[in-house]
């Protein structure tokens, strides 16, 4: 494990390379070019406060309902798309699979890490948000951070192990987007976690995303914070990450032959 | 001697059918619900590489021969990491670069700029390595207008040559290729030879795949022949070669017999049994000479009657060049039935304007009415065509001008035939 790491150090350079391309060809000969990253979810946000906050009703916290959603949305984009573009890293590029070597987890690596740049576009969106709804500014903010490098983690521990079954299995290619469709509503994304009867409560702390939108939520707006369900969540995603780790390890040395 | 690359006795096994057939998890599914106690359907195996072992040292510029399907890629794939063995081992030292593919990571929306980075990174290089080679990548290249242009608008060549140039510069310790010079045109080609020839220079261990035998002998000092995923001879590269090439034809160059050469491929209602160099007379010709005419006679056998085939040959060059390509389907012949049965065909040719030179043919035998390939002999024989005093002059003409020659004359008349030239006695002196 120790040599696989430091390999993967020495060749950090490719993983560069790789999530720039990524991120270059995306908005190549698209004219909206990087407002893509804010416009999936200010539409989403914008969606879903009408029909869920104004119509439906939904409570939000006492958080405007709009900045609600939206900071939930932000990492749940991040994590939705780039879980897609992770878990179909390898095989999308099967002709490098076949020519060349280097470790290859790079290749999830470089989709999670080229994600991140609409995260950071989206986020900048997010503060205009938060100026425009007068938040008051609190220090727990900067350790929001903290939640988008779980979502990170998380990503690479689910997309490591999707990615090294779908070079298998083309099925998972198709169970990706259905998984994150549920996923939308197993997160309290569109509710606050209170909104939900209390024996539901403890199940939807399995998913980690809801530690990540609860923590990250609580960072900006501050309120009451349910510890176990963050140490639940960070709990999930490491074992996810040893899972994901672990299974392409032993999955990576049939790549070439089977991709 | 230190040791560039050691293999100990390397196997490599594919189960073939396996792959296809469990990639949707459904197929397994519905296998298991209808019959849950049979076993699986044996995996037909095939061993592309079977106890391989040699070792390289450092320096040395190994060139790895064998038809297609002998084993070789396979052989790259496992030293470049990119697949493993199923068994035995490898140990390389240095750093090692392989270049299975030009090009290899290209992305079409990326300019050639940003694709020689990436090209570069993947293929090993740093950042800052690339920055300072940058310029002579670009130049070795020749595509400098259009650098920053997406190479979604280059041409085929184009590309191949940008992908060359940054191979070029990589400067491993270790440099494995595989056919990647069989593309391209001539010019590009030689420049290809050549840059190989300088990491001769330079100490560099190279392992050379090539069907082109001219490429191999010229920069390779050690032949192996790998066949049916064994080593079948190891040595000098020209004593490697001699073999290798007798093993496609029988030693009678004027009667091949192509029972017995392998790696032929086709479904083999019809097949070819005997290729024969013959004079217009129809007597077995034991030398060619350039510009002379020939007949070409292809026996075969039809083991069942065959509807409306095509026979084909095709000349190559010793380089691998394809000369000209030759099929009854091309000229328009109609053959409606071929009873089973022995028979022949002969192709006569008038002038047969070929410089001197060994070529070789390859034979196909394939069908105009459905897709299928009776059978085709890759290089099956070969034709050696000694020289002549083809232009009427005693000038020795040889390979080093060139594949082909026409029926041609220079006329001389013009000469002097313009205004004459004041030449001033200053001017000559």
């Amino acid at each position: 494990m120790g040599e696989w790491f430091s390999e993967i150090w020495r060749s950090r350079e490719i993983l560069y390379f790789l999530a720039w391309r990524d991120v270059k060809v995306r908005y190549k000969q698209a004219v909206l070019g990087v407002a893509w990253a804010v416009l999936q979810p200010l539409f989403t946000m914008v969606t879903f406060t009408f029909f869920f906050g104004r119509l439906a009703g939904i409570p939000s916290d006492g958080v405007p309902y709009p900045l609600f959603s939206y900071s939930a949305l932000l990492l749940w984009t991040y994590f939705s798309v780039t879980l897609a573009q992770v878990g179909n890293s390898l095989i999308n590029n099967s002709s490098l699979i076949t020519k060349i070597y280097f470790p290859r987890v790079l290749l999830p690596a470089a989709a999670a890490f080229g994600g991140l740049l609409d995260l950071v576009v989206g986020s900048v969106f997010l503060i205009g948000m938060l100026f425009y709804y007068h938040v008051t500014p609190r220090w727990t903010m900067l350790l929001s951070p903290v939640f988008v490098a779980q979502t990170v983690l998380l990503v690479m521990g689910v997309g490591m192990l999707l990615a090294a079954l779908n070079v298998r299995y083309r099925d998972v290619k198709y169970t990706i987007p259905f998984l994150t469709q549920i996923g939308l509503f197993v997160t309290p994304i569109i509710y606050p976690v209170t909104f939900l009867p209390h024996r539901f409560q403890a199940w939807l702390a399995l998913n980690p995303m809801t530690g990540v939108t609860e923590g990250f939520r609580a960072c900006l707006f501050g309120g009451h914070v349910d510890w176990s369900v963050l140490v639940c969540s960070w709990i999930v995603t490491l074992l996810l990450l040893a899972l994901g780790s672990l299974h392409f390890r032993s999955a990576e040395r049939v790549f070439a032959d089977i991709v | 001697m230190t040791e560039s690359i050691t293999v100990e006795n390397l196997s490599k096994r594919y189960e073939l059918g396996a792959l296809q057939e469990e990639t949707q998890l459904r197929d397994q599914l519905v296998r298991l619900l209808r019959a849950p106690f049979r076993k699986r359907a044996p995996k037909e195996i095939l061993w592309a590489l079977r106890e391989v072992s040699f070792k390289v040292d450092e320096g040395e510029v190994v060139g790895i021969i064998g038809r297609n399907g002998a084993g070789k890629s396979t052989l790259l794939k496992i030293l470049s990491k990119i697949t493993y063995p199923t068994s035995g081992r490898v140990r390389t030292r240095g750093r090692v670069a392989s270049l299975l593919e030009v090009g290899t990571g290209f992305h079409e929306e990326l300019t050639g700029r940003e694709n020689i980075y990436l090209n570069g990174s993947i293929l090993g290089m740093k950042k800052k390595e690339v920055d300072v080679k940058l310029d002579a990548i670009v130049e070795f290249s020749g595509v400098q207008r259009f650098i920053d242009t997406p190479i979604k608008r280059y041409s085929s060549g184009m590309r191949l040559r940008l992908g060359f140039a940054v191979a070029a510069h990589l400067e491993p310790d270790v440099l494995i290729v595989d056919e990647v010079l069989a593309v391209g045109d001539a010019a590009f080609q030689k420049k290809c030879i050549s840059a190989m020839q300088d990491l001769r220079g330079g100490g560099r261990t190279v392992l050379f795949v090539s069907h082109n035998m001219a490429a191999v002998e010229n920069l390779c000092s050690r032949g192996i022949w790998i066949a049916n995923g064994e080593i079948r001879l190891d040595g000098p590269t020209h004593e490697v070669i001699e073999a290798y090439m007798a093993s496609f034809a029988s030693a009678d160059s004027a009667s091949n017999e192509i029972t017995g050469v392998d790696g032929r491929r086709g479904s083999g209602e019809i097949l070819y049994t005997r290729v024969e160099f013959l004079s217009t007379e129809r007597d077995l010709q034991t030398v060619t000479r350039c510009g002379k005419s020939l007949v070409i006679r292809l026996h075969y056998r039809a083991n069942e009657p065959i509807e409306r085939p095509s026979f084909g040959v095709r000349m190559y060059s010793d380089m691998g060049t394809l000369v000209t390509d030759s099929s009854t389907w091309l000229h328009g012949l109609d053959i409606p039935l071929v009873p089973a049965g022995d028979g022949y065909l002969d192709l006569e040719i008038d002038s047969l304007n070929l410089l001197p030179g060994r070529y070789y043919l390859s034979l196909w035998l394939d069908s105009c009415v459905i897709r299928r390939i009776y059978d085709a002999l890759e290089h099956a024989v070969h034709l050696d065509v000694e020289e002549a005093p083809i232009y009427g002059s005693s000038r020795r003409i040889d390979s080093r001008y060139g594949l082909v020659f026409f029926p041609q004359r220079w006329r001389l008349d013009g000469i002097g035939s313009g205004p004459t030239l004041e030449v001033s006695p200053a001017a000559n002196a």
